[in-house]
């Protein structure tokens, strides 16, 4: 465990790839790196959003809860980015995530008052997340597209 | 009391002076003019020993002194006899000036004493509004400073001008007595000075005021400096600042240079003018002498008389000068302390007494208070509350809420109308009754800088509980009283315990923990005992109990059957490994500096420690390790901007020294066989700095290897072997078996460090420390010792929810029977609030609880609503009504 490994890990993540080497490195040397141990909560449901997880060893298990109770939906592993949205803006947690039952969980904890305190600082990281985000909303753009028209 | 019995201050200060001393100063005086009796023996016998002692003229010998045959002298004898005589009489006429110098100066220092507790006084009487246009800044150099040469001269006011013109009396009788053209000549002068001095002093005196002015403004200046300086550097302000602090120097320097020349004008006029007089002498007296008329014996007397002259005429003209400038610096303090509207005297009175319950209904009657004669904050409000009732008090902004719970509070007086509660009159009350009936909370409540214990209690003395026997403190009191100050001892017993229902001072911890947890902040003080130290040779017993605590803990840690939820989560000391969880400097210390020489970066120059580590052979290693670290910090931390808060919370390097590492890389770059070139002895010890506040397992920089943590520990050993008994003395080893005095209760109990990149890992620990605690039934001590926690200047150390709720508890605390809350809970967050008010109320029943509110929308927690608006009562009745009816109310809440 370095601070290379978790550089390399945030480069991973589409939101930060094009973002300058050394504001990565920043970035991992400020931000945490955290065990949970199998089936630990990261956060849950409605929880204030405060932090970005990027998964560096194990597995996460994302769930909501129903009327019929948790409801799984995705698993993440390595070098997957979890509750992105919430170093962006405020908005509650919208679904559970657990470390998996069967490992530990290893994540690097990026606080979203850091982020955005280097954000601040580099206008330039900015430019960069913003084209990242444009870019989704063609993408979704797209997908509604072609959802309305296979429907019509 | 006598203190508070003169309502207004005098605007003369002579008139000041004699109202409140005049018995001192009768006798002072008469004891001055006896004085000028011996004085003038002095000034007479000169002539008797030159024409009969040493010239033997006018006498025969031998003399008999006194006529009774006792003392036959011949001339060399009545000489010595005359000397001796002369001596006594310097003796008597020093001694009693001296004797009259010390009762002048114990009779300036009273007065100076009574004028600054008058004045302090008198703040504790402002009215409120008052305050917003005084600042602490205009108060403080006038009580401390201004006063100060006041008070020297209220000392002088009588005594100095008796005694100064007795003695220039005294000489002129002499001179007249021996000759009257002498005596003529020697006061020829002084109705010139006379005359011209006062002319020459008016104007110093419109320029002495004018300085206290432009001084008062900018110390007014420098406060504000103070208190905006985040503005100031914000703004960048800072240049026109001084400039504006120029200009302001300018003028005090115009002044004060305008009267030190019109004052060495008047030195000047008056040294020539005394040094001119001795000319009259050698010519009269010279005249008289070769004449016949005068002696010569005389004329030396005459001229020695007229040297003394001098001393006093001068005197004489320092003091109107001082006179002058003290009485304007006087009525220039008195002015500022005697706004309108202040509290009467008499509700100031101390209370012996316990205070009286404050039964029955608050009543109301066509009440007004105005902030001026322009400014209308209630106007005509009649309303009832009965005993033990809860009402909000709603509105908007301004609109008479907050002033209603302000006057109940009686923070403002009533200007029409009545406010009375049962039998008692609201403008009537005294102070310490109010203060111990009626809790007030308002928005931005003031914390003193004491522990959260005092601050707490701060509301339950009133009153001196406890009489003085010692006989030192009651001389001290005496001496007080004598100088119209308070003789209540302060350091008495003052915190009437019985009021807040405990037994005494020890059951009061348990009443504070009772009110904190109903405000919601017992755990925050909690968490401050943990956080606190204790010293274990004071409190043994505590300090066995955490190290009773440690080992429980380390059983619930690595016992037998260790708990799952603590596996990897602290670290404990273990003398024999490297601890990846704390400071290299830690792991190195193996211990807590107790002193400055040890701690952060002053280690890497402690030259014991240094030479363990030559020794070692770890001093190089750490400076190439120090070389890596300031190469990354350089690398990562270059591109922000100095003072950004990530310096303080993220880098090893702080902002300013940054460039220095850089440089310091930059000449310490690796020869090209890889070997580090020379490095001077203050590089290094900077580089070394480094590495020492490396925690492994935190930062991640995978500096420290095997290899290099046997090698650490190795010098660890080294370190508690071989250091000098002087710097062993200034580090608490970590010692399983001790308490550490220079660590928290919780690192005590710890004896470890908590993991880093453990998830959950503070709250586990924490947890698992409360439990240990709890189950050894030492929650209650450290909850203790988190009353003693020092809340800092104006409760600097606490957050601001925190001041508030600590307010909130100090009102509960007293148990009063009117409880008045104006914004109390603002501060805190909307879960906060919800509770506290639901305990408020909870604590509140059976009391009169006025929750004066911004937030319409907890008005239905209340029964009863009253509504302001423009300073009227518009609305009042039971919340449920309001809410259907058609009104401010129902609007309000409509908007929330």
């Amino acid at each position: 465990m370095s601070l290379k490994e978790e550089t390399d890990a945030l480069r991973k993540i589409p939101l930060f790839a094009n973002l300058d080497p050394a504001k990565l490195k920043l970035l991992a040397f400020m931000s945490q790196r955290l065990t949970f141990e199998p089936g630990h909560a990261v956060f849950s449901q409605g929880d204030p959003g405060d932090a970005a997880y990027i998964v560096l060893d194990g597995e996460a298990v994302i769930s909501i809860d129903s009327p019929k109770g948790r409801i799984d939906l995705a698993h993440m592993g390595r070098n997957e980015i979890l509750g992105e949205i919430a170093i962006l803006c405020d908005v509650p947690r919208t679904a559970h995530v657990t470390a998996s039952a069967d490992r530990p969980l290893v994540c690097l904890k990026i606080e979203k008052n850091d982020f955005m305190g280097l954000i601040n600082e580099f206008p330039s990281m900015a430019v960069e997340i913003m084209r990242e985000l444009a870019r989704r909303i063609v993408n979704t753009n797209q997908q509604l597209r072609q959802a309305v028209a296979a429907k019509g | 009391m006598a203190a508070e019995k003169d309502e207004q201050l005098d605007r003369s200060i002579f008139r000041y002076v004699l109202r409140h001393s005049v018995r001192d100063t009768m006798t002072i005086c008469c004891l001055v003019a006896l004085a000028q009796l011996f004085y003038y023996v002095t000034l007479d016998l000169p002539k008797n020993i030159m024409n009969q002692g040493i010239q033997g003229k006018g006498i025969k010998f031998p003399v008999d002194v006194g006529g009774l045959g006792w003392f036959s002298f011949d001339q060399l004898g009545y000489l010595f006899w005359l000397c001796a005589l002369f001596l006594c009489a310097i003796l008597v006429n020093g001694g009693l000036k001296q004797y009259v110098n010390s009762l002048k100066g114990k009779l300036g220092e009273r007065l100076l004493r009574r004028l600054r507790f008058q004045l302090v006084a008198r703040i504790l009487r402002f009215p409120v509004p008052h305050f917003r246009k005084t600042s602490a800044g205009e108060l403080i150099p006038m009580v401390t400073s201004e006063v100060e040469q006041i008070g020297g001269f209220m000392g002088d006011a009588f005594v100095q001008p008796l005694m100064q013109a007795g003695m220039l009396l005294t000489i002129a009788i002499f001179l007249f007595v021996q000759n009257p053209m002498m005596g003529m000549a020697a006061i020829s002068l002084f109705p010139i000075q006379a005359y011209i001095v006062p002319k020459l002093q008016k104007r110093v005196k419109t320029l002495g005021k004018e300085r206290v002015k432009a001084v008062r403004k900018i110390s007014e200046r420098i406060g504000e400096t103070v208190g905006g300086i985040q503005e100031v550097r914000t703004l960048g302000t800072s240049t026109w600042e001084r400039a504006d602090y120029t200009e302001r120097l300018g003028l005090v320097y115009r002044i004060r240079f305008d009267i030190y020349q019109r004052k060495s004008l008047v030195k000047f006029i008056n040294n020539t003018l005394n040094q001119g007089a001795p000319l009259l002498f050698y010519g009269i007296g010279g005249y008289l002498v070769i004449h016949g008329s005068l002696s010569l014996g005389a004329l030396v007397a005459a001229l020695s008389a007229h040297k003394d002259m001098t001393a006093p005429w001068k005197e004489l003209l320092d003091y109107y000068q001082q006179a002058q400038d003290s009485q304007q610096k006087y009525e220039q303090v008195i002015d500022q302390f005697q706004p309108e509207n202040m509290l009467p005297a008499a509700l100031h009175e101390p209370a012996n007494d316990a205070a009286p319950r404050l039964n029955g209904p608050i009543a109301a009657t066509s009440l007004g208070v105005q902030e001026d004669a322009q400014t209308k904050l209630l106007e005509n409000v009649t309303f009832k509350i009965a005993q033990g009732e809860h009402v909000a008090v709603v509105g908007p902004p301004g609109g008479g809420r907050e002033a209603l719970a302000m006057t109940l509070a009686r923070l403002y007086l009533p200007t029409s109308g009545s406010l009375r509660v049962g039998e008692n009159d609201f403008a009537t009350l005294s102070e310490a009754d109010l203060g111990a009936r009626v809790g007030y909370v308002g928005p931005n409540a003031y914390i003193f800088s004491a522990s959260i214990r005092d601050n707490l209690a701060y509301g339950l003395r009133q009153r001196v509980l406890s009489p003085t026997e010692d006989a030192q403190r009651q001389a001290m009191l005496a001496e007080a009283e004598r100088a119209g100050n308070l003789p209540y001892d302060v350091e008495a017993q003052w915190v009437d315990y019985t009021q807040a229902g405990a037994a005494d001072a020890a059951d009061f911890d348990r009443v504070a923990a009772e009110m904190l947890t109903r405000v919601d902040l017992a755990e925050d003080i909690f968490q401050m005992g943990l956080r606190g130290r204790i010293d274990p040779r004071k409190r043994k017993t505590v300090a066995d109990a955490i190290l009773a605590a440690r080992a429980a803990f380390r059983q619930r840690l690595s016992g037998s059957q260790p708990d799952p939820a603590l596996k990897g989560l602290v670290e404990t000391f273990d003398p024999d490994r490297y601890n990846d969880n704390a400071t290299l400097g830690e792991n190195l210390l193996f211990g807590t500096p107790l002193d400055a020489s040890f701690e952060g970066d002053a280690l890497a120059t402690q030259p014991d420690f240094l030479a363990v580590l030559r020794q070692q052979g770890l001093e190089i290693e750490l400076v190439t390790m120090g070389r890596k670290l300031a190469e990354t910090m350089v690398e990562l931390f270059a591109g922000l901007p100095a003072g950004h808060e990530f310096f303080d919370r993220f880098s090893f390097i702080a902002a300013d020294d940054l460039p220095a590492y850089q440089a310091i890389v930059a000449r310490t770059a690796p020869k090209p066989d890889g070997s580090l070139p020379t490095i001077d002895e203050e590089d290094r010890a900077r580089l070394v700095s480094l590495p020492l506040k490396l925690v492994d397992a935190r930062h991640r920089l995978g500096l420290i290897d095997k290899a290099f943590k046997e090698r650490a520990l190795a010098a660890r050993k080294a370190l508690a072997a071989n250091l000098p008994g002087a710097a062993r003395a200034k580090i608490a080893f970590f010692d399983p078996d001790s308490y550490n005095a220079a660590a928290s209760i919780q690192d005590n109990i710890l004896f470890g460090r908590v993991a880093y990149g453990q998830a959950k890992a503070q709250t586990t620990v924490g947890q698992t420390i409360r439990e240990v605690l709890d189950a050894l039934g030492l929650r209650e001590r450290v909850f203790e010792i988190g009353l003693d926690f020092q809340a800092g200047v104006a409760g600097a150390r606490l957050s601001g929810p925190q001041r508030q709720k600590l307010a909130i508890a100090r009102a509960l605390v007293k148990r009063p029977d009117i409880l008045v809350f104006n914004d109390a809970i603002a501060a805190l967050d909307r879960a906060a609030q919800a509770r506290v008010l639901d305990q408020v109320i909870e604590a509140a029943r059976g009391t009169t609880l006025v929750w004066s509110t911004q937030d319409a929308a907890s008005a239905p927690r209340f029964a009863r609503a009253m509504v302001f608006s423009d300073g009227r009562l518009v609305q009042d009745g039971p919340v449920d009504d309001l809410k259907a009816r058609e009104g401010m109310l129902k609007e309000m809440l409509a908007a929330e």
